[in-house]
């Protein structure tokens, strides 16, 4: 080869400017879904949408999606799918409860993270040590994590419960409130002005009656951004997510780093079982709790374009929708589709702006199609409202599958050479 | 030879294996493994448990192969669990609604299933084609979806009808029913399960005898390979994605047809993922399939018999959970070694001694 043809090869490929840094995207696209619900809560005429009771709730079912996401991100981000996840989440909360129960809800944690990272160490040997299939593996750690963790409660939690699929009651964390500042949001809530009371709302859901775990999710999430972007170890985990051949030819041990993001994998997804057997609403341990929760957690991630910001995001989403269905059902569940309509709306006219004619005229569709059903029916069947995270995956897939991006070799076998 | 050996020594390992943890288990958990393998063993024999593992043999066997012909092409096909479901219930509401002659009133209601399933397959599959969207993720949300819709359809003001507590569907008129072998007190062989071999011979044919089933290989084996011998991949994927998905849809229909003839809430789960294991145990192999349900129907049905002896069945799930992931394992291994092997033999035929390529 000449140096002619060499030369534009090794040269930068010209970078696309951001605009705006990360953080404030987040900032934007938070502020932006707080305006939508406050628009929707003040055109449906349905307060329960912004009520701090609704947020509180949300959080706490956001918690074992936000984990069960963040521990596919782990694995995900060293190059292992991980589907697996809703297993060691299952092995998360019988070990949560079998802990929980006997030292308390601290115990309850480190026992799940230590369940749910024996999964992940499993998943590890199948995937990095024998080379089988992501996908099989996973497949299989599911079946095994429902059965080891029926024939465990079966065993231990029997004789206790009388009850072979529940544990005994598990003691919760004690929750904090911002005292002063949560009683005068509520006094704000309670006046029912538009958009003060909404946002009053939010932010009092968002700080009355805060366990520890929800704050320990929250570090998580910065944590897993910090270690996986700022530091060293965490460039050469996602190099072997994207290129391990490269990363190996540099010296970086690639099993040794998928071991370890998928240990850790397991240990978040387990801790979000954890936080399941925790939540108030639960007495503890009962079988078949996770209920695709694992699912939905590797749902927000890929919602997220395997990014924590955005992952946080994905699972606040669809913690939401499960908080408003469980605490006031499908009518105000409709208020939602509303919400949805006027989501699209905002984006066709951004999309006419940008003269885009044929995104926009499918919105308008969609929007119609939204319409329609929030005009003609009274509710959502409360059957159906569970599934709303599994739809709004399929239709961002759909939409904007271009857009994301995994890591270039998840799910590859790598075989050192 | 060594073929044979690399196909039957995996998965007898892989079940000796398991019944090793298994029994270690038991052990710990101080009952007699021997006791409960003893009992899973001469259960067999014992009333209507060899017929019922006939039966939900035919059962697995469907699923399986609905998964193995995506297996056949590199897609992974989650959404079986999903298609079944969707299909069981459109199938079973068709079927209690419609008044036939009898025979073709049980063609409609297979042909509804078929249909059904391959509907419901079909989002997936046309979201990879024109989305390029992974069909893993896909059919995991499909498979959620589907439980939703089952659960919406059999509602008392939907399509449903209350009986005591339990919901379901209309229920399938005798024109619809498909009689099964009556064997006394050993009970009947459902009269689908002949349906179940028939999918399997067929589809022995159609891989191994066809020009679709070669394309279908050879864009599995390497799809720029088949692409350049002017096969579309993305017709190959909607047509196994599709054909899979009708395949699943009649995963239901030996109980549904033979003895349930209704859609109520204890339609069993899981069929789809346990025809994800049986299709791994079988590598895709209409033979190995079979041997494969067969194992798994086996398991199956001696939890009773071990809650009898007084050991809690859910050890058998652990047994299966462990049987899969051990088998694809030693596969892997036995793969590996025998790599080694040939690149051996052909270095001491082309006359160097060390190994070719470093792969051990």
């Amino acid at each position: 080869m000449t140096a002619l043809t060499d030369a534009p090869l090794t040269s930068i490929p010209p970078q696309r400017k951001k605009a705006l840094p990360g953080w404030a995207t987040g900032m934007i696209a938070m502020a932006g879904a707080i305006a939508l619900l406050a628009t929707t809560s003040y055109l449906t005429g349905v307060p329960q949408l912004t009520s701090s009771g609704t947020i509180q709730t949300a959080v706490r079912l956001a918690l074992p999606i936000l984990l069960a996401g963040l521990g596919g991100l782990w694995a995900e981000r060293a190059g292992v799918v991980n589907i697996g996840l809703e297993g060691m989440m299952i092995m998360g909360t019988w070990g949560a409860a079998w802990a929980g129960y006997q030292w308390g809800p601290w115990a309850a944690l480190v026992a799940a993270a230590v369940f749910g990272a024996l999964g992940g160490l499993l998943h590890a040997i199948a995937t990095v040590t024998f080379g089988v299939n992501h996908i099989v593996s996973g497949v299989a750690i599911n079946l095994l994590g429902a059965g080891l963790t029926k024939y465990l409660s079966t065993l231990i939690f029997f004789p206790l419960s009388r009850n072979p699929r529940e544990s005994p009651a598990v003691p919760k964390f004690d929750t904090y409130s911002a005292g002063g500042l949560s009683d005068w949001l509520k006094t704000l809530e309670d006046e029912q002005r538009v958009a003060i009371s909404d946002i009053a709302g939010i932010l009092r859901g968002l700080i009355t009656g805060v366990s520890p775990l929800t704050m320990l999710a929250v570090l998580f999430v910065i944590g897993s951004y910090l270690v996986l972007w700022r530091t060293r170890f965490g460039l050469r985990l996602r190099s072997c997510g994207e290129n391990p051949t490269a990363a190996e030819s540099l010296g970086v041990n690639v099993y040794l780093y998928k071991y370890a993001a998928v240990i850790m994998s397991g240990a978040l997804a387990g801790i979000g079982g954890a936080a399941l057997v925790l939540n108030p609403g639960n007495p503890g341990y009962l079988e078949g709790q996770t209920n695709g929760r694992g699912f939905i957690g590797l749902a927000a991630m890929i919602f997220g374009n395997w990014r924590p910001g955005g992952l946080l995001g994905g699972a606040a989403l669809f913690g939401y929708a499960d908080g408003l269905q469980l605490r006031s059902g499908g009518k105000t569940f409709l208020a939602l589709v509303y919400g949805a309509v006027l989501l699209l709306a905002v984006i066709v006219i951004w999309q006419l702006v940008r003269r885009r004619w044929f995104a926009a005229a499918a919105g308008i569709v969609a929007a119609g199609l939204l319409y329609g059903v929030y005009y003609s029916v009274d509710e959502v069947p409360s059957e159906l409202t569970a599934y709303a995270p599994h739809l709004v995956t399929l239709v961002v897939l759909a939409v904007a599958s271009q857009r994301l991006r995994m890591p270039a070799a998840d799910g590859v076998v790598y075989r050192r050479g | 030879m060594g073929k044979v050996r690399g196909n039957l020594l995996p998965p007898a390992l892989a079940i000796l294996f398991s019944a090793l943890l298994c029994g270690i288990a038991l052990v710990v958990s101080g009952a007699n493994p021997l006791t409960a393998f003893g009992a899973m063993v001469t259960q067999v024999g014992e009333g209507t448990t060899a017929v019922d593992i006939v039966n939900s043999t035919g059962t697995y066997y469907i699923a399986a192969l609905a998964v193995a012909i995506g297996f056949q092409m590199n897609l992974f096909n989650i959404g079986v669990e999903g298609q079944y479901r969707v299909a069981a219930v459109v199938a079973a509401v068709f079927g209690g609604s419609v008044a036939l002659p009898p025979g073709i009133h049980t063609l409609a209601i297979i042909l509804v299933a078929a249909l059904a399933g391959a509907a419901w397959a079909a989002i997936p599959a046309i979201l990879k084609v024109t989305r390029g969207v992974n069909e893993v993720i896909s059919t995991i949300m499909m498979n959620g979806l589907a439980l939703g819709l089952a659960a919406y359809l059999i509602r008392d003001d939907v399509f449903g009808e209350l009986r005591g507590n339990n919901i379901r569907t209309p229920e399938i008129p005798t024109s619809g029913w498909v009689p099964g072998i009556s064997l006394g007190s050993s009970g009947t062989v459902f009269g689908l399960v002949f349906l179940a071999a028939a999918l399997g011979i067929a589809y022995w044919v159609m891989m191994n005898r066809t020009r679709f089933g070669f394309e279908l290989r050879a864009s599995g084996e390497s799809s720029t390979a088949a692409a350049a011998g002017g096969v579309s991949a993305k017709k190959m994927i909607l047509v196994a994605m599709l054909l899979s998905g009708a395949i699943a849809g009649l995963v239901s229909m030996p109980e549904i047809l033979g003895r349930d003839h209704t859609y109520n809430l204890n339609f069993p789960a899981g069929i789809g993922f346990s025809g994800i294991a049986v299709a791994l145990l079988g590598r895709n192999h209409p033979g190995g399939i079979a041997f494969g349900a067969l194992l798994w129907a086996f398991l199956d049905k001696s939890g009773l018999a071990l809650d009898n002896v007084g050991v809690s069945r859910e050890i058998v799930t652990i047994m299966q959970g462990a049987i899969v992931l051990s088998v694809v394992v030693a596969y892997e291994v036995v793969r590996r070694y025998e790599l080694a092997a040939e690149q051996r033999r052909v270095g001491r035929q082309l006359g160097t001694a060390e190994p070719v390529g470093g792969a051990a």
